[in-house]
């Protein structure tokens, strides 16, 4: 018989996840270690894990890991990067960490471009603290700290952060992808793959956003969310590459 | 033996640069103990500028007395700021080219130089402070009068074309010095 | 030894490198700024790393992660600036990240003013961010002891892993003194001391579960997070035996205990100097280590002679004064000698303070 899927090693196996049904933290963290073994780096991976849900897959994963004060992955990742350069350095954040109260170091890490990766994962929502309002949380979605739901007026509009970073000259590969459907999971699993050999080979800095759902926090179970990310997220945040230094005419 | 000296003027006067010459001579070519301390303000340019020097035999403490010594003034606000901190019986260096008001006090010695009319009379304005420190070294002795010209000429090493009018600066500043010494 | 004339914070910096930083990060804020100026010119001749950061916070972060990949590495700044960075220095004290910082103070609270004061006293030992650890902060009164403390704190750090604090002020930083350099640590030790720590940092590790490197600066179990903080109290009760550092200076037959640290350490023991010149019996006992504190040096007063003790800061309300008044039990009085704000520390302020004890005046 021939082998043709297994559980991927970075994971380890006596360990229960913390995550909800249905959330997607889990696909990403899976994608993620199998891309680490395919590229054989496992011995040189180091994880800044920012705070909030991203924080649960600390105690399962097996390679390296360091948490990061809140938003504070990206200057944690540029301290560890520059001193180990020869480490495959990555920061794990979602958006309240990377685009809320750590929108400085995030885009002054890009602007700078560092040679790590970030990956993004972009649910709308707070999720440990319990469903507050996120700066990419679409209008009109309710949340905690925005009972009638998001209004422009009041919160202005959902933060594009790939196309912030846009328009920065330094940043190497941007690249938008989901987990809503097996396509877009291996198109997930080729960007973070493209994002880390750019890495490795010394392009700078990548940042893949992943489009995720948090159903408990959005209220509906995990199916809906499916169909919510399909419908509204993917609405607000379109799919694709946004940029990708390694296509563009020398 | 103590002294504490204060030099103070114009942002611009070469005041940091004349105390640190003072001080950087102490370190370098004597066993005595120095301390200098720039006072800042906020400002980049413009402003008074003042520096603190303090030559010792002894442990020094704060690096700013509040009593003065001796005081070296290159402009009037700074004349205004500083001679009530000059103790009686002090010496006030005053460049009397910039400064025209009355000194107000009859228990210290005064020391009036035209420096910066010397200044531009050797050729350059911005030689005014090493003009001034030749007539501080010419006068008191406090230090050799070659060991303070070494540390110039080390420190205008990079820029040796200067050497010359320096030198000239110097030299007229120990002059006047030692001819108001005499007195 | 060669003198060589150097401004504190250039010294600082200088004493750092040769201690072995290889990573600096900082951002401007005066009093402090040659620190940083002098780390962008000097850290490209040794190999090492300097960042200017977009904030205190990114700056104190990337020296987290610096160190959490077994570098030397150190920060600094100023009071308000300092504030910034104690979220990062309370996850390193969490994390047991060995690191050194610097804090050259300046007038407060808020923005304050950008001339010298000791106005952090209780940042400095008491909290230096959330969550009540402790480190030990070294108080230098000289630029030469500003170069030996500074030199000595990475090992400190590097031995408990933990934050170090260099607490200056504007004087300090600002002020040029003749000094002498200790040696520059060849590559070798400095490349040795990142090895001793490649177990725990956080560079990449064969796969192999238990042995991973896990930087944590909190627990998800309340049963290890108590774990974690009884193991460091261990590590701050040891510096009371082992570590304290103290200048104890004619105390044996004073009449009157002058107490100071840092800048206002020097100007008290000038004072000291002037005051048995003219025939009063002072001395002086000056912290080196704030924390821990010199509690014990207090017991060596003779108390049936010392009229009173006179505690100065430049900090207005006293903070220094409170570990004073801790280590002198009410066996004499404490009285204090301040000034805040950026103003200096007046040697005639402490005189006059002196004499007022001595005539029963307070």
């Amino acid at each position: 018989m021939n082998l043709i899927y297994t559980r991927t090693k970075t994971i380890q196996e006596d360990k229960v996840s913390g995550f909800c049904p249905g959330c997607m933290h889990s696909t990403v963290i899976k994608l993620i270690g199998e891309v680490i073994e395919e590229l054989n780096v496992v011995d040189k991976t180091c994880c800044i894990t920012g705070i909030g849900c991203c924080g649960l897959h600390m105690d399962y994963i097996a390679y390296d890991t360091i948490t990061a004060p809140h938003g504070r992955a990206c200057a944690v990742a540029t301290g560890i990067k520059r001193t180990n350069p020869e480490s495959l350095v990555f920061t794990y954040q979602g958006d309240g960490d990377l685009a809320a109260i750590g929108l400085a170091e995030t885009l002054s890490a890009a602007n700078r471009g560092e040679n790590f990766t970030v990956i993004f994962v972009n649910n709308g929502i707070y999720g440990m603290t319990g469903g507050q309002m996120a700066p990419t949380t679409l209008i009109g979605m309710k949340a905690s700290t925005a009972p009638a739901g998001r209004n422009a007026k009041e919160h202005g509009y959902p933060m594009h952060m790939c196309e912030l970073m846009n328009v920065l000259t330094a940043p190497y590969y941007l690249v938008r992808t989901s987990c809503n459907t097996p396509a877009n999971v291996t198109r997930t699993k080729n960007a973070i793959k493209q994002a880390f050999k750019n890495q490795l080979e010394g392009k700078g800095f990548s940042m893949v956003e992943i489009v995720t759902s948090c159903p408990t926090n959005w209220g509906m179970d995990a199916l809906s969310a499916l169909d919510f990310i399909q419908d509204k997220m993917l609405a607000e945040f379109p799919l694709g590459v946004i940029r990708d230094k390694s296509k563009e005419a020398d | 033996m103590e002294t504490n000296l204060c030099v103070a003027g114009f942002g611009g006067q070469g005041i940091m640069t004349l105390g640190k010459f003072l001080a950087d001579t102490v370190c370098h070519r004597t066993e005595k103990n120095v301390t200098f301390f720039p006072s800042y303000g906020a400002e980049q340019r413009g402003g008074t500028a003042n520096c603190y020097v303090v030559i010792s035999d002894g442990k020094i403490g704060a690096p700013l007395g509040e009593v003065m010594d001796e005081l070296i003034i290159m402009n009037e606000p700074s004349l205004k700021k500083f001679l009530k901190t000059l103790k009686s019986g002090g010496t006030l260096f005053l460049n009397n080219s910039l400064i025209n008001c009355e000194v107000e006090r009859e228990d210290i010695t005064l020391i009036e130089i035209p420096a910066t009319q010397m200044a531009l009379e050797i050729g350059n304005i911005k030689v005014l402070n090493i003009v001034m420190l030749g007539v501080y070294i010419g006068y008191t002795g406090i230090l050799s009068e070659e060991a303070v010209w070494k540390t110039i000429e080390e420190n205008l090493s990079r820029k040796a074309s200067l050497l010359p009018l320096n030198k000239k600066a110097y030299e007229a500043g120990l002059a006047y010095g030692r001819e108001r010494r005499g007195k | 030894m060669t003198r060589i004339f150097m401004k504190g914070c250039e010294a600082i910096a200088e004493a750092a490198v040769r201690a072995g930083c290889r990573f600096f990060a900082g951002y401007p804020i005066t009093p402090q700024n040659e620190i940083p100026e002098y780390f962008a010119r000097r850290m490209p001749e040794v190999g090492g790393v300097f960042i200017q950061g977009e904030s205190e916070i990114a700056s104190v972060n990337m020296v987290y992660g610096a160190a959490s990949s077994g570098t030397r590495a150190m920060t600094s700044s100023s009071s308000c600036g300092i504030s910034l960075k104690s979220e990062g220095i309370s996850y390193a004290a969490s994390a047991r990240i060995p690191m050194v910082y610097c804090n050259v103070q300046r007038g407060g609270p808020g923005v304050g003013a950008i001339q010298p004061a000791q106005q952090d006293y209780f940042q400095a030992t008491k909290a230096g961010g959330n969550g009540g650890f402790r480190m030990m902060v070294f108080a230098p009164s000289t630029v030469q002891e500003a170069i030996d403390l500074t030199y000595g704190a990475f090992d400190y750090a590097d031995r408990d892993r933990n934050p170090v604090l260099i607490l200056a002020d504007g004087v300090i930083g600002t002020m040029m003194e003749p000094v002498s350099l200790p040696e520059m640590k060849p590559e070798s030790e400095i490349e040795a001391i990142k090895q001793s720590k490649l177990k725990w940092a956080c560079v990449g590790h064969e796969l192999d579960y238990p042995n991973r490197s896990w930087i944590e600066p909190g627990h998800w179990n309340t049963a290890d997070m108590q774990k974690a903080n009884e193991e460091a109290l261990k590590v701050y009760e040891a510096w009371e035996v082992n570590d304290v550092k103290v200048e104890e200076y004619m105390i044996d037959d004073a009449e009157v205990v002058l107490s100071a640290y840092g800048i206002s350490g020097r100007i008290a023991a000038a004072a000291v100097d002037k005051l048995r010149a003219a025939g009063i019996k002072a001395g002086l006992i000056r912290p080196i280590t704030v924390s821990p504190f010199p509690y014990s040096s207090y017991d060596k007063i003779d108390y049936k002679k010392c009229k009173g003790i006179l505690s100065i800061e430049m900090s207005i309300p006293a903070q220094f004064a409170e570990d004073v008044k801790s280590a002198v039990k009410e066996r004499c009085l404490v009285s204090t000698c301040l000034c805040s704000g950026g103003n200096i520390m007046s040697e005639q302020a402490v005189i006059d303070g002196v004499k007022k004890i001595m005539e029963g005046r307070v």
